[in-house]
C-alpha cells in the first residue's frame, strides 16, 4: 500500500483562515481552518465575539473621525472645580461628561480604544514571534537544545504572568513601548510551550510518517508539514492573549508604569486617576472599566469559540 | 512519598538558581547600569559612582554574582532602598496580611465556585447553568482593580456596609501577636477587633477571589459534566444507590482532581491580583508594598519579591500534586 497524504492536512498548510467552499463543512477537501470557520458561523458565541472585536477595531481605526475632540485636548477645563466634575448628560457638548483635567470622556474613550488596540496587537505580535521562535527551536532541534530552551521557559513560567510584565516594564522605564515589550515578553513562555507541545503531538501523526517514507528532509517536514498543522492552539492562544494584553496594559498603567502625561487617553490611565474622584464622579471609573471588560469579552468569546471549533474531539461529535 | 517530595524539592533548585541568575542580570543589563535605575536619568556622574562603589556594581560581574548568591543562600535579600530596612524583614512584617487576604479570597472562591459549578453541571442547559457560564466569563474579563473600584464605590462609599480601606478601624487599639489580625482578635479575646478586621477583609477578598471563582466554576462544571456521563455513575444509579451518595462518593470525588490542580494554579493570579487589590483598598500587605516599590524603582525589593513568589508558587503546586494521592488513591505520585 502506498502512503497517501490525507487531503485535509495538505489543504491546511495555508495558515490563512479560509472560507468554506461548500455547504457541507466536513466534506473531503475542506481545510481544518475552513471547517472551523464554518462551525463558528453557526455559533452565536463566536458571532457575538466577532461583532465586539469588529466594533472595537472600527472605533480604534476611525477614532480621528468619531472622536469630537483630540485625545490630549482639554476642552472643558473651565467647567471643572475641585469639588465637582460634570457627569454624563450634564453638559450637552460633553455627552459622557468630563474628567478631572477637563478632557472630554467620550473622546478619550474612543482614543483609548486605539491605544488599547495598538498595545494589544504589538505586544501579542511580540509574544507570538518570540514564543514561536523558541517553541520551533525546541521542537525542531530536540535533544539538549530542547532541554535548555524549555528550562528557561520553565523559569519564566515560575513567575506569575502579570508580575513578569511588571518587572520587565519597571526595568525598561516609563514609556508606552516598555509596556508593549513587557506584556509581549511575559507571553513568550506560554506561546513557546504551546507550539512545542503541539508540534511534538503532530510529529507522531501518520502524515509525518508518510512524508518520511517519501524521503522528505527533516527540515521540510518540520517547516511545511508539522509547523502549519501545529498552529491551531497557538492561534487560539493569541486571540485570548489579546484580551489579557488589554487587561494587563490597564493594570500596568494603573501601577504607574507606561509613562506619558496623566491626561493620556488610555483606559488604564483613566481608571488610575478616577480612583481619587470615586465619590464625586464614579462615571470616570465605570466607563473605561466597562470598555476594558467588553473588549476583553469580545476577544475571549471569539478565542474560545475558535478553540471549540478547532478541537478534534468536537469535530468527531 | 517522602522520597518523591525530596526529589521534587531538589528539582526546584536549578529553576531557582536560573531565576536568580536572570534576576541578577536583569538589573545589571539596564541601559546606564543599576545606579541609573536607582537614581533616575538625571543623576550626576559623582552620585552614580558613589552608588556603584556602595553596592559593589564596579566589581567584575562574576565577583558580584558570587557575592549575590552567597547572600541569597544565607537569606540576605538586600536592603530596601525606600525604607532602608532588610527586604526579608519588610516581607515578614507584611506577609501575614496578604496571606490572610488570600485565604479569604480562595475560601470565597472555593466555597461558592465548587457548589455553583456542580449545580450548573447537574442542571446542564438550564438557567443556573447559563448563569454560571455568564458569571465565569464576567469574572475573567473584568479587570481586578476595576472590580475593586466597583465594590468599594457601591458597598463602602454608597451603602457604607464595609470600610473603604485599611486593615482595621484606627480607633480600635488591638494587640497583634501573629500578624493575622482576625486570628489575633480571637487569641486575645478582643472579638470586636477580630470582627472589624474581618469586615476589612470582605471587599478586597471578594475582589481578589473573583477571578479564581470564575475559573473554579468553569473547571468544576466541565469536570462534573465529564464524570456525570461516566459508566460507573450510570451503574451506581441503576443499582439504586442514594443520589446523595452518588454525588459525594462518585461524582464529586472523581471530579475534584482537575479542580484541585486549578486551585493550585490560582496562587499566581492571587499574588498578581493582590498587588492591584491591596493598592485600591490601601491594605498594608506585600502587594501594596510591591506596588510602591515599583513606583520608587526599589529593585532589591522587586528582586527579592519575585524570588520569594517563585518559591511559594512552586511549593504550593508541590502540595497540590501530593494532595492528589489523598483525593484519588489511583494516582500515585511519581
Amino acid at each position: 500500500m502506498s502512503a497517501v497524504l490525507p487531503p485535509a492536512s495538505d489543504a491546511s498548510i495555508a495558515p490563512e483562515p479560509q472560507e468554506p467552499k461548500g455547504p457541507a463543512p466536513r466534506e473531503a477537501g475542506t481545510s481544518v481552518w475552513g471547517a472551523a470557520f464554518a462551525r463558528m458561523r453557526r455559533n452565536p458565541q463566536a458571532i457575538a465575539g466577532a461583532a465586539i472585536v469588529l466594533l472595537f477595531v472600527l472605533v480604534a481605526i476611525l477614532a480621528p473621525i468619531l472622536a469630537p475632540f483630540a485625545g490630549t485636548a482639554l476642552p472643558g477645563r473651565a467647567e471643572i472645580t475641585p469639588t465637582s466634575i460634570p457627569v454624563p448628560g450634564e453638559l450637552a457638548q460633553y455627552p459622557l461628561g468630563l474628567d478631572r483635567f477637563g478632557g472630554d470622556v467620550l473622546s478619550k474613550l474612543i482614543w483609548g480604544a486605539q491605544a488599547s488596540l495598538l498595545i494589544g496587537l504589538v505586544s501579542t505580535a511580540l509574544g507570538l514571534a518570540g514564543g514561536m521562535l523558541l517553541g520551533l527551536i525546541a521542537a525542531g532541534f530536540g535533544g539538549w537544545v530542547d532541554n535548555v530552551v524549555m528550562r528557561v521557559v520553565d523559569i519564566l513560567l515560575s513567575v506569575p504572568n502579570l508580575l513578569l510584565a511588571v518587572s520587565i516594564a519597571a526595568v525598561l522605564g516609563q514609556t508606552p513601548a516598555a509596556v508593549m515589550i513587557a506584556i509581549g515578553a511575559s507571553q513568550v513562555p506560554i506561546f513557546a510551550r504551546l507550539l512545542r507541545s503541539s508540534m511534538l503531538q503532530q510529529r507522531s501523526a501518520d502524515y509525518v510518517l508518510a512524508a518520511q517514507t517519501l524521503g522528505l528532509s527533516r527540515r521540510t517536514i518540520t517547516m511545511s508539514h508539522v509547523l502549519p498543522n501545529s498552529l491551531g492552539p497557538v492561534v487560539v492562544q493569541a486571540t485570548l492573549a489579546l484580551a489579557t494584553a488589554v487587561i494587563d496594559a490597564a493594570a500596568l498603567s494603573f501601577l504607574g508604569l507606561g509613562g506619558g502625561r496623566p491626561e493620556t487617553a488610555e483606559w488604564g490611565r483613566m481608571l488610575t486617576y478616577a480612583q481619587n474622584e470615586l465619590a464625586i464622579a464614579p462615571h470616570l471609573a465605570f466607563l473605561p472599566g466597562i470598555c476594558i471588560a467588553i473588549t476583553a469579552l469580545g476577544f475571549t468569546l471569539f478565542g474560545e469559540s475558535l478553540r471549540e471549533a478547532l478541537d478534534p474531539r468536537q469535530r468527531k461529535a | 512519598m517522602l522520597r518523591v517530595i525530596g526529589k521534587r524539592l531538589l528539582l526546584l533548585v536549578p529553576t531557582l538558581v536560573g531565576l536568580s541568575l536572570l534576576l541578577f542580570l536583569w538589573v545589571r543589563a539596564l541601559p546606564g547600569g543599576p545606579a541609573t535605575a536607582l537614581l533616575g536619568e538625571r543623576a550626576t556622574p559623582e552620585a552614580i559612582e558613589r552608588i556603584n562603589a556602595l553596592y559593589g556594581f564596579d566589581r567584575p560581574l562574576w565577583e558580584q554574582y558570587v557575592t549575590y548568591m552567597g547572600r541569597l543562600v544565607t537569606g540576605d535579600f538586600g536592603v530596601s532602598i525606600e525604607t532602608g530596612r532588610p527586604v526579608l524583614e519588610e516581607f515578614a512584617r507584611r506577609f501575614p496580611a496578604t496571606l490572610e487576604l488570600a485565604t479569604f479570597a480562595i475560601l470565597f472562591a472555593v466555597l461558592i465556585g465548587v457548589p455553583l459549578g456542580y449545580l450548573a453541571a447537574k442542571h446542564y442547559g438550564r438557567a443556573i447553568d447559563h448563569g454560571s457560564v455568564v458569571l465565569s466569563l464576567l469574572g475573567i474579563v473584568v479587570p481586578v482593580f476595576f472590580l475593586a473600584f466597583i465594590l468599594k464605590y457601591v458597598f463602602a462609599v454608597q451603602l457604607g456596609w464595609f470600610p473603604p480601606d485599611g486593615r482595621q478601624d484606627p480607633r480600635i487599639d488591638a494587640t497583634h501577636a501573629t500578624g493575622f489580625w482576625v486570628l489575633d482578635g480571637f487569641l486575645t479575646g478582643e472579638l470586636d477587633a477580630a470582627g472589624d478586621a474581618f469586615l476589612h477583609l470582605v471587599l478586597p477578598g471578594i475582589a481578589l477571589g473573583t477571578i479564581p471563582l470564575a475559573i473554579i466554576v468553569r473547571i468544576t462544571r466541565a469536570s462534573v459534566l465529564d464524570v456525570l456521563g461516566a459508566d460507573y455513575v450510570r451503574t451506581a444509579r441503576s443499582k439504586g444507590i442514594l443520589e446523595s451518595t452518588i454525588r459525594d462518593r462518585f461524582v464529586l470525588r472523581n471530579a475534584m482532581l482537575p479542580v484541585v490542580t486549578t486551585i493550585g494554579l490560582q496562587v499566581g493570579l492571587l499574588i498578581s491580583g493582590a498587588v492591584l487589590t491591596e493598592t485600591v483598598f490601601a491594605f498594608a500587605g506585600v502587594g501594596q508594598f510591591l506596588a510602591s516599590a515599583i513606583f520608587a524603582r526599589d529593585f532589591p525589593v522587586l528582586q527579592g519579591f519575585i524570588l520569594f513568589i517563585a518559591v511559594g508558587y512552586a511549593l504550593i503546586n508541590l502540595v497540590v500534586d501530593v494532595s492528589y494521592s489523598f483525593i484519588d488513591p489511583r494516582v500515585r505520585v511519581q
